[in-house]
């Protein structure tokens, strides 16, 4: 028996370009299979659609608090009184202020305040919501968990937290309709 | 490195022959149980066969949980009650699966400590001090995971704050945050993944758990001189090692039968001492509790992580050259997850010649520091931040870090190790005249 000719040549080029095409193929397999899976974990639809609440302020009486839960997270909304619009007017210009703003830019309507409710620390929730609760040396709120308070404007005037309450953003529908996000 | 020289499993019956040769599986049991083992492994040694007990009791006693337990933030709390109160047996069950958590990282921690000492993280041991790593990692996780679906007070607001953390991230920690939670604040979805979760790393620390079986049977068993084993034939090997069955099995597990009756005297006298009093409290989204504190084992790394704060020349310092990036409460999660980090890199930070703490003089000092930094970090991390606390805690990082940053990698080059024994024979001789013959 005669040799017969070598085994038919592999052009390595075409070889490797099998191996990267395969590799390739399967990357971006892997990928496009892993991001639905990723995605689903992101907020669904209802939660999204949970974005926004309307809030009626007809039963709130001048000088009270009350709390609504707005992407699960508490609102804090005050019908403020005259006495504490201008106690956080004369301290616009106070020059311990840690987080600097002007009243008027953190109340659209100054009888209306409405903050987001958790203390920019390390997420509590600052008491002075229900009577009888601590509002701290500046009549706003007072976290219990480290100590920081905050005037009647939401600011921050002592202790760790870095910044003021923070704004949610909202419209007057009517005068007596608020809409949260 | 092969195996230490022993005798492997012979088939006898037909049967074992005609099973062995489709499926070496009775062979890779009997050499995983007759392994020889160092014959002068001393107490600190039977922590492996607890933390086995502990992921056997967990899973066991978590399927049954499961089977009355509710992952939705209106029917859970109920749920868990109903455990206690309804199910026959709920109540021993739950407090089983509460307090074996604890036991489990009582192990665990014993376990790391002792590797710490003696050097078993170092070569060749270093992928399974890794994996062991990774173990302690998922069972952080699955502990915390497991704490939230209580859905109580700390459970709720633990959540919030530990997830917090990766809100922390500069430019992307906001998306990250909301997409761990499926929502803008801690709620339904996330209870339902932690529970998905919960159950699912259980049975992925199992598989690691074999991997590092295997690992340390690749390279065989450390032991208190850091000295090997002998492998140039079985006989010499025999002389250095005993099978661990029956005799390190027995030894264990008479060790276990004692930190179990401890155990059982926990569960059934105060199975509420190590957990909060807040947690009996239904979760709240409107109401933080008064202080907010991590189960025990945490604690240290949350004490390392409230460190770190704005007032710090570090940070300021670190802050400063990142233009911001890196601010107080980023560098405490950098910080926390980097103590871990450090550990899991001992084996190339420890320089020394000498594997085991025993034989090195400077080394033992450090190291003693160390267990009393950790258990001083424990405490601080259950205080408030006020001083003195914020000292303890600052000095208490910084010592951890500074062991394996620097103190590691320089005793290595300054210290003048002991000579440890020649061989294990020698060391278990000296220590047992008898038992020789």
């Amino acid at each position: 028996m005669t040799e017969t000719s070598a085994p038919p040549e592999v052009s390595p080029a075409r070889r490797d370009f099998i191996y990267y095409a395969t590799a390739g193929t399967g990357a971006v397999a892997a990928g496009a299979a892993t991001w639905p899976l990723i995605n689903s974990m992101n907020p669904s639809a209802d939660v999204a659609a949970l974005a926004s609440i309307e809030v009626d302020l007809e039963g709130i009486q001048v000088g009270t608090r009350v709390t609504v839960k707005w992407q699960g997270k508490p609102v804090f909304i005050d019908r403020r009184t005259e006495a504490q619009i201008a106690l956080a007017r004369a301290d616009d210009t106070a020059t311990d202020l840690i987080d600097p703003a002007l009243d008027a830019e953190r109340a659209e309507r100054p009888e209306w305040l409405v903050v987001i409710g958790i203390c920019t620390h390390l997420g509590c929730v600052p008491l002075g919501q229900d009577s009888g609760d601590p509002l701290g040396e500046w009549e706003g709120w007072y976290c219990p968990c480290h100590g920081s308070h905050y005037d009647t404007a939401g600011r921050i005037r002592k202790g760790p937290a870095p910044r003021n309450l923070d704004l949610p953003p909202y419209t007057f529908v009517t005068d007596t309709r608020l809409r949260i996000g | 490195m092969s195996g230490i020289p022993h005798d492997h499993y012979e088939p006898k019956t037909g049967f074992e022959k005609w099973l062995h040769q489709r499926l070496p599986v009775v062979g890779l049991a009997y050499d995983t149980l007759m392994i020889p083992t160092p014959k002068n492994l001393n107490w600190w040694w039977i922590w492996g066969i607890v933390l086995a007990f502990c992921l056997v009791l967990q899973i066991v006693t978590g399927i049954i949980l499961v089977m009355h337990y509710t992952p939705n933030v209106d029917l859970a709390f109920a749920s868990v009650e109903h455990i206690m109160r309804n199910v026959n047996g709920g109540y021993m069950l739950r407090y089983l699966h509460a307090n074996g958590a604890s036991l489990f990282f009582v192990a665990v921690y014993i376990h790391m400590f002792r590797g710490l000492f003696y050097g078993s993280y170092k070569a060749p041991r270093e992928v399974t001090w890794i994996i062991g790593m990774l173990i302690y990692l998922m069972m952080m996780g699955t502990a915390f995971m497991g704490y939230v679906l209580p859905w109580g007070q700390m459970s709720f607001w633990g959540a919030t704050v530990i997830t917090g953390l990766f809100g922390a991230i500069p430019f992307i920690g906001e998306p990250i945050q909301t997409w761990l939670l499926g929502g803008p604040a801690v709620g339904n979805p996330t209870l339902n993944r932690f529970f998905s979760l919960h159950y699912l790393l259980p049975f992925v620390i199992a598989a690691l758990v074999a991997l590092h079986i295997w690992a340390f049977h690749t390279t065989g068993n450390s032991n208190p001189t850091g000295v090997e084993v002998r492998r140039g034939s079985k006989e010499e090997a025999e002389k250095d090692t005993l099978p661990f069955w029956p005799y390190f099995v027995i030894k264990d597990l008479f060790a276990l039968s004692l930190i179990l009756l401890i155990f059982f005297a926990i569960v059934g006298f105060m199975p509420n001492y190590l957990g909060h009093p807040d947690n009996y409290i239904e979760a709240d989204p409107l109401m933080t509790p008064a202080f907010i504190v991590p189960e025990w084992y945490f604690l240290p790394f949350y004490a390392i992580l409230r460190a770190f704060t704005a007032d710090v020349w570090a940070v300021q310092f670190v802050s400063f050259i990142t233009g911001g990036i890196v601010d107080a409460k980023f560098f405490g999660v950098l910080a926390m997850f980097g103590a871990i980090a450090v550990m899991a890199v001992a084996p190339w930070l420890d320089t020394s010649s000498v594997r085991s703490g025993q034989y090195r003089p400077m080394f033992r000092w450090w190291y003693r520091l160390l267990v009393i930094d950790f258990l001083v970090l424990m405490w601080v991390g259950a205080r408030d931040t006020n001083f003195p606390h914020d000292w303890i805690s600052l000095i208490g990082a910084t010592y951890w870090f500074a062991y394996f940053l620097i103190i590691l990698p320089l005793l290595g080059l300054i210290e003048k190790p002991e000579t440890p024994p020649a061989t294990i024979e020698e060391d278990f001789n000296a220590h047992y005249p008898g038992a020789a013959e």
